[in-house]
Protein backbone atom coordinates (compact mmCIF):
# COMPACT_ATOMS: atom_id res chain seq x y z
CA UNK A 1 0.00 0.00 0.00
CA UNK A 2 1.19 3.62 -0.68
CA UNK A 3 -0.11 6.13 1.53
CA UNK A 4 -0.38 9.88 0.36
CA UNK A 5 -0.28 13.10 2.92
CA UNK A 6 -0.51 16.26 1.91
CA UNK A 7 0.09 17.43 6.23
CA UNK A 8 -2.47 19.48 8.00
CA UNK A 9 -2.78 22.53 6.27
CA UNK A 10 -4.28 23.68 2.90
CA UNK A 11 -5.51 21.78 0.18
CA UNK A 12 -2.58 20.53 -2.19
CA UNK A 13 -4.28 19.03 -5.03
CA UNK A 14 -1.48 19.21 -7.57
CA UNK A 15 -0.62 16.34 -5.67
CA UNK A 16 -3.69 14.75 -5.34
CA UNK A 17 -4.59 14.43 -8.80
CA UNK A 18 -1.24 13.83 -9.84
CA UNK A 19 -1.13 10.16 -7.31
CA UNK A 20 -4.44 9.29 -8.63
CA UNK A 21 -3.43 9.26 -11.84
CA UNK A 22 -0.88 7.12 -11.03
CA UNK A 23 -3.08 4.80 -8.89
CA UNK A 24 -4.73 3.89 -11.75
CA UNK A 25 -1.67 2.73 -13.57
CA UNK A 26 -0.50 0.48 -10.93
CA UNK A 27 -1.21 -2.62 -9.40
CA UNK A 28 -1.43 -1.33 -5.42
CA UNK A 29 -3.63 -0.04 -2.96
CA UNK A 30 -3.10 3.75 -2.89
CA UNK A 31 -5.07 5.95 0.15
CA UNK A 32 -4.82 9.46 0.30
CA UNK A 33 -5.09 11.98 3.12
CA UNK A 34 -6.66 14.58 1.54
CA UNK A 35 -8.59 18.28 2.96
CA UNK A 36 -10.57 20.58 1.53
CA UNK A 37 -10.01 18.68 -1.71
CA UNK A 38 -11.78 19.97 -5.03
CA UNK A 39 -10.31 17.28 -7.30
CA UNK A 40 -12.41 13.86 -7.57
CA UNK A 41 -10.61 10.80 -7.12
CA UNK A 42 -10.86 8.17 -9.22
CA UNK A 43 -8.17 5.31 -8.31
CA UNK A 44 -7.60 6.41 -4.38
CA UNK A 45 -9.56 5.76 -1.59
CA UNK A 46 -9.29 9.08 0.21
CA UNK A 47 -9.59 10.17 3.77
CA UNK A 48 -10.75 14.00 4.74
CA UNK A 49 -10.33 13.75 8.34
CA UNK A 50 -7.98 11.09 10.00
CA UNK A 51 -7.34 10.75 13.94
CA UNK A 52 -3.96 10.57 15.18
CA UNK A 53 -4.23 6.79 15.15
CA UNK A 54 -5.84 6.08 12.08
CA UNK A 55 -3.31 8.12 10.50
CA UNK A 56 -0.19 6.38 12.32
CA UNK A 57 -2.00 3.00 11.27
CA UNK A 58 -1.94 3.70 7.70
CA UNK A 59 1.72 5.30 7.82
CA UNK A 60 2.90 1.94 9.31
CA UNK A 61 0.85 -0.12 6.77
CA UNK A 62 2.09 1.52 3.97
CA UNK A 63 5.66 0.61 2.24
CA UNK A 64 6.20 3.84 0.88
CA UNK A 65 4.90 7.74 2.04
CA UNK A 66 4.01 10.48 -0.81
CA UNK A 67 3.83 13.54 0.77
CA UNK A 68 4.22 17.86 0.47
CA UNK A 69 7.77 18.66 1.64
CA UNK A 70 6.67 19.17 5.37
CA UNK A 71 9.10 18.53 7.70
CA UNK A 72 6.97 16.69 10.20
CA UNK A 73 5.94 14.18 7.96
CA UNK A 74 9.55 14.19 6.56
CA UNK A 75 10.82 13.12 10.11
CA UNK A 76 8.09 11.36 10.77
CA UNK A 77 9.09 8.88 7.99
CA UNK A 78 12.51 8.82 8.78
CA UNK A 79 11.73 7.79 12.47
CA UNK A 80 9.63 5.16 11.29
CA UNK A 81 11.99 3.56 8.67
CA UNK A 82 9.47 4.67 5.78
CA UNK A 83 11.01 5.40 2.57
CA UNK A 84 9.18 8.95 1.20
CA UNK A 85 9.19 10.58 -1.95
CA UNK A 86 7.94 14.50 -1.74
CA UNK A 87 6.52 17.08 -3.87
CA UNK A 88 7.27 20.54 -2.17
CA UNK A 89 4.11 22.79 -2.08
CA UNK A 90 4.64 26.18 -4.82
CA UNK A 91 3.48 29.58 -2.89
CA UNK A 92 3.47 30.96 -6.80
CA UNK A 93 0.70 28.30 -7.31
CA UNK A 94 -1.06 29.14 -4.14
CA UNK A 95 0.06 26.43 -2.45
CA UNK A 96 1.93 27.70 0.69
CA UNK A 97 2.25 30.99 2.12
CA UNK A 98 6.27 31.42 0.98
CA UNK A 99 8.81 29.16 -0.90
CA UNK A 100 10.10 27.40 2.53
CA UNK A 101 9.63 24.01 1.36
CA UNK A 102 11.35 24.26 -1.60
CA UNK A 103 14.36 25.67 0.21
CA UNK A 104 13.69 22.55 2.91
CA UNK A 105 13.18 20.04 -0.07
CA UNK A 106 16.56 21.19 -1.79
CA UNK A 107 18.37 20.93 1.52
CA UNK A 108 16.70 17.06 2.31
CA UNK A 109 18.03 16.18 -1.18
CA UNK A 110 21.15 17.42 -0.88
CA UNK A 111 21.46 15.23 2.33
CA UNK A 112 20.28 12.24 0.41
CA UNK A 113 18.17 11.93 3.56
CA UNK A 114 14.95 11.62 1.12
CA UNK A 115 13.56 11.29 -2.91
CA UNK A 116 12.93 14.97 -3.72
CA UNK A 117 10.72 15.66 -7.04
CA UNK A 118 10.41 19.22 -8.10
CA UNK A 119 7.31 18.25 -10.45
CA UNK A 120 4.65 15.88 -11.75
CA UNK A 121 6.36 14.09 -14.54
CA UNK A 122 9.09 13.44 -11.95
CA UNK A 123 6.89 12.62 -9.28
CA UNK A 124 5.37 9.75 -11.90
CA UNK A 125 9.06 8.59 -13.00
CA UNK A 126 10.02 7.98 -9.08
CA UNK A 127 7.03 6.31 -8.22
CA UNK A 128 7.15 4.56 -10.71
CA UNK A 129 10.68 3.34 -10.34
CA UNK A 130 10.19 2.38 -6.66
CA UNK A 131 7.16 0.22 -6.94
CA UNK A 132 9.00 -1.84 -8.78
CA UNK A 133 10.91 -3.22 -6.14
CA UNK A 134 9.69 -6.07 -4.02
CA UNK A 135 11.42 -4.06 -0.68
CA UNK A 136 11.48 -0.26 -1.29
CA UNK A 137 14.05 0.66 1.42
CA UNK A 138 14.24 4.42 2.79
CA UNK A 139 17.10 6.38 1.84
CA UNK A 140 17.93 7.52 5.67
CA UNK A 141 16.75 6.23 8.85
CA UNK A 142 16.56 8.72 11.82
CA UNK A 143 16.82 7.75 15.67
CA UNK A 144 14.32 9.51 17.99
CA UNK A 145 16.25 12.14 19.25
CA UNK A 146 17.67 15.84 17.84
CA UNK A 147 21.19 15.74 17.31
CA UNK A 148 23.44 15.55 20.35
CA UNK A 149 25.28 19.08 20.07
CA UNK A 150 21.73 20.12 20.18
CA UNK A 151 20.45 18.59 23.00
CA UNK A 152 23.41 19.33 25.53
CA UNK A 153 23.29 22.82 24.04
CA UNK A 154 20.09 23.14 25.65
CA UNK A 155 20.53 20.59 29.01
CA UNK A 156 23.79 23.47 29.47
CA UNK A 157 21.82 26.24 29.32
CA UNK A 158 19.13 24.63 32.00
CA UNK A 159 21.56 23.60 33.82
CA UNK A 160 23.06 27.03 34.03
CA UNK A 161 19.73 29.22 34.93
CA UNK A 162 18.66 25.97 37.54
CA UNK B 1 12.45 23.16 37.74
CA UNK B 2 9.49 24.00 35.68
CA UNK B 3 9.42 23.20 31.78
CA UNK B 4 6.87 24.40 29.68
CA UNK B 5 7.21 23.05 26.41
CA UNK B 6 5.30 24.78 23.05
CA UNK B 7 4.52 23.66 19.81
CA UNK B 8 1.55 24.03 17.41
CA UNK B 9 0.77 20.47 15.42
CA UNK B 10 2.21 19.44 12.85
CA UNK B 11 5.95 19.89 12.28
CA UNK B 12 6.63 22.23 14.99
CA UNK B 13 5.42 19.40 17.12
CA UNK B 14 7.36 16.40 15.96
CA UNK B 15 10.69 18.29 16.47
CA UNK B 16 9.73 19.40 19.82
CA UNK B 17 9.19 15.77 20.88
CA UNK B 18 12.69 15.08 19.54
CA UNK B 19 14.06 17.15 22.19
CA UNK B 20 12.76 15.72 25.23
CA UNK B 21 15.60 14.01 26.73
CA UNK B 22 17.32 17.25 27.10
CA UNK B 23 14.60 18.40 30.07
CA UNK B 24 15.19 15.37 32.01
CA UNK B 25 14.97 15.56 35.68
CA UNK B 26 12.81 18.51 35.47
CA UNK B 27 8.58 18.88 35.40
CA UNK B 28 7.99 18.90 31.84
CA UNK B 29 4.65 20.34 31.00
CA UNK B 30 3.65 20.36 27.15
CA UNK B 31 1.19 22.67 25.27
CA UNK B 32 0.03 22.11 21.81
CA UNK B 33 -2.81 23.08 19.63
CA UNK B 34 -4.80 19.79 19.01
CA UNK B 35 -6.77 17.89 22.34
CA UNK B 36 -5.84 14.60 21.46
CA UNK B 37 -2.12 15.33 21.23
CA UNK B 38 -1.85 14.54 25.00
CA UNK B 39 -2.07 10.37 24.03
CA UNK B 40 1.96 11.51 22.52
CA UNK B 41 3.25 12.68 25.60
CA UNK B 42 1.60 10.46 28.40
CA UNK B 43 3.57 10.79 31.63
CA UNK B 44 3.31 14.32 31.39
CA UNK B 45 0.95 17.23 31.94
CA UNK B 46 -0.67 18.30 28.68
CA UNK B 47 -2.57 21.66 27.98
CA UNK B 48 -4.00 22.75 25.09
CA UNK B 49 -4.61 26.07 23.30
CA UNK B 50 -6.42 27.57 20.30
CA UNK B 51 -4.21 27.69 17.28
CA UNK B 52 -3.93 31.03 15.71
CA UNK B 53 -1.77 32.48 12.97
CA UNK B 54 -0.01 36.01 11.85
CA UNK B 55 -3.23 36.56 9.25
CA UNK B 56 -6.15 36.15 12.09
CA UNK B 57 -5.28 39.04 14.68
CA UNK B 58 -8.46 38.37 16.89
CA UNK B 59 -7.20 34.55 17.20
CA UNK B 60 -3.86 35.86 18.07
CA UNK B 61 -4.81 37.63 20.81
CA UNK B 62 -7.29 35.06 21.79
CA UNK B 63 -4.04 32.77 21.89
CA UNK B 64 -2.09 35.14 23.74
CA UNK B 65 -4.61 35.80 26.77
CA UNK B 66 -5.02 32.26 26.80
CA UNK B 67 -1.03 31.46 27.40
CA UNK B 68 -0.95 34.62 29.49
CA UNK B 69 -3.18 32.75 32.37
CA UNK B 70 -1.52 29.32 31.79
CA UNK B 71 1.89 30.64 32.52
CA UNK B 72 0.63 33.16 35.57
CA UNK B 73 -1.52 29.43 37.08
CA UNK B 74 1.95 27.15 36.08
CA UNK B 75 4.61 29.55 36.95
CA UNK B 76 7.31 27.70 34.43
CA UNK B 77 11.01 28.77 35.23
CA UNK B 78 11.74 28.05 31.24
CA UNK B 79 9.51 28.45 28.76
CA UNK B 80 10.94 26.79 25.19
CA UNK B 81 9.14 26.66 21.89
CA UNK B 82 9.77 25.21 18.27
CA UNK B 83 7.25 27.40 17.36
CA UNK B 84 5.07 28.57 15.67
CA UNK B 85 2.64 31.93 16.39
CA UNK B 86 1.05 30.42 19.51
CA UNK B 87 5.00 29.35 20.65
CA UNK B 88 5.99 33.12 20.30
CA UNK B 89 2.72 34.28 22.30
CA UNK B 90 4.13 31.38 24.92
CA UNK B 91 7.31 32.89 25.10
CA UNK B 92 5.77 36.84 24.93
CA UNK B 93 3.41 35.38 28.28
CA UNK B 94 6.73 33.73 29.83
CA UNK B 95 8.94 36.75 29.61
CA UNK B 96 6.17 38.69 31.12
CA UNK B 97 6.08 36.21 34.48
CA UNK B 98 9.81 36.02 34.42
CA UNK B 99 10.17 32.91 32.80
CA UNK B 100 13.46 32.25 30.86
CA UNK B 101 12.88 31.66 27.24
CA UNK B 102 14.21 29.95 24.44
CA UNK B 103 13.32 29.73 20.81
CA UNK B 104 14.12 26.96 18.47
CA UNK B 105 13.51 28.19 14.93
CA UNK B 106 11.91 25.49 12.77
CA UNK B 107 14.26 22.83 10.46
CA UNK B 108 12.09 23.84 7.84
CA UNK B 109 13.32 27.29 7.84
CA UNK B 110 16.77 26.79 5.87
CA UNK B 111 16.91 29.95 3.98
CA UNK B 112 15.90 32.60 6.14
CA UNK B 113 14.84 32.74 10.37
CA UNK B 114 11.11 32.70 10.45
CA UNK B 115 9.24 36.15 11.09
CA UNK B 116 8.16 34.94 14.87
CA UNK B 117 11.47 33.85 15.23
CA UNK B 118 12.60 37.26 14.07
CA UNK B 119 10.45 39.06 17.23
CA UNK B 120 11.56 36.10 19.50
CA UNK B 121 15.09 37.76 18.84
CA UNK B 122 14.18 41.01 20.33
CA UNK B 123 13.70 39.17 23.67
CA UNK B 124 14.12 35.49 24.31
CA UNK B 125 17.42 34.51 26.13
CA UNK B 126 18.39 32.11 23.34
CA UNK B 127 17.41 32.00 19.93
CA UNK B 128 18.37 28.40 18.20
CA UNK B 129 18.29 28.03 14.41
CA UNK B 130 19.53 24.57 12.86
CA UNK B 131 21.03 25.46 9.56
CA UNK B 132 24.88 27.42 10.33
CA UNK B 133 24.43 29.37 7.30
CA UNK B 134 21.95 31.15 9.64
CA UNK B 135 24.02 31.54 12.64
CA UNK B 136 25.63 34.66 13.42
CA UNK B 137 26.29 36.68 17.18
CA UNK B 138 22.77 36.44 18.50
CA UNK B 139 21.21 33.50 16.58
CA UNK B 140 23.02 30.09 17.95
CA UNK B 141 23.28 26.73 15.79
CA UNK B 142 23.89 23.40 17.28
CA UNK B 143 23.37 21.28 15.48
CA UNK B 144 19.40 20.08 14.63
CA UNK B 145 16.18 17.78 15.37
CA UNK B 146 17.58 15.08 13.35
CA UNK B 147 20.22 12.49 14.31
Amino acid sequence: MIFVTIGTQEPFDRLIAIMDEIAGSIDEEVIAQVSNSKFVCKNMVTKDFLSPTEFDDLFFRARLIISHAGMGTIISALERNKPIVVLPRIAKLGEHRNEHQLATAKKMADLKYIHVTYDENELNEKVLELVKAVDIKPLHVLGKKASDSLLSSLTDFITLIS
Amino acid sequence: MKILAIASAGGHWVQLLRLESAFKGHELIYLSTKKDFGKMVEGHQFISVADANRNDKLGLLKTFKALKAIIRSVKPDLVVTTGAAPGLMGLMAGKLYGSKTIWIDSIANAEKLSMSGQIALTFADKVYTQWPDLANKKIIYSGNVLS
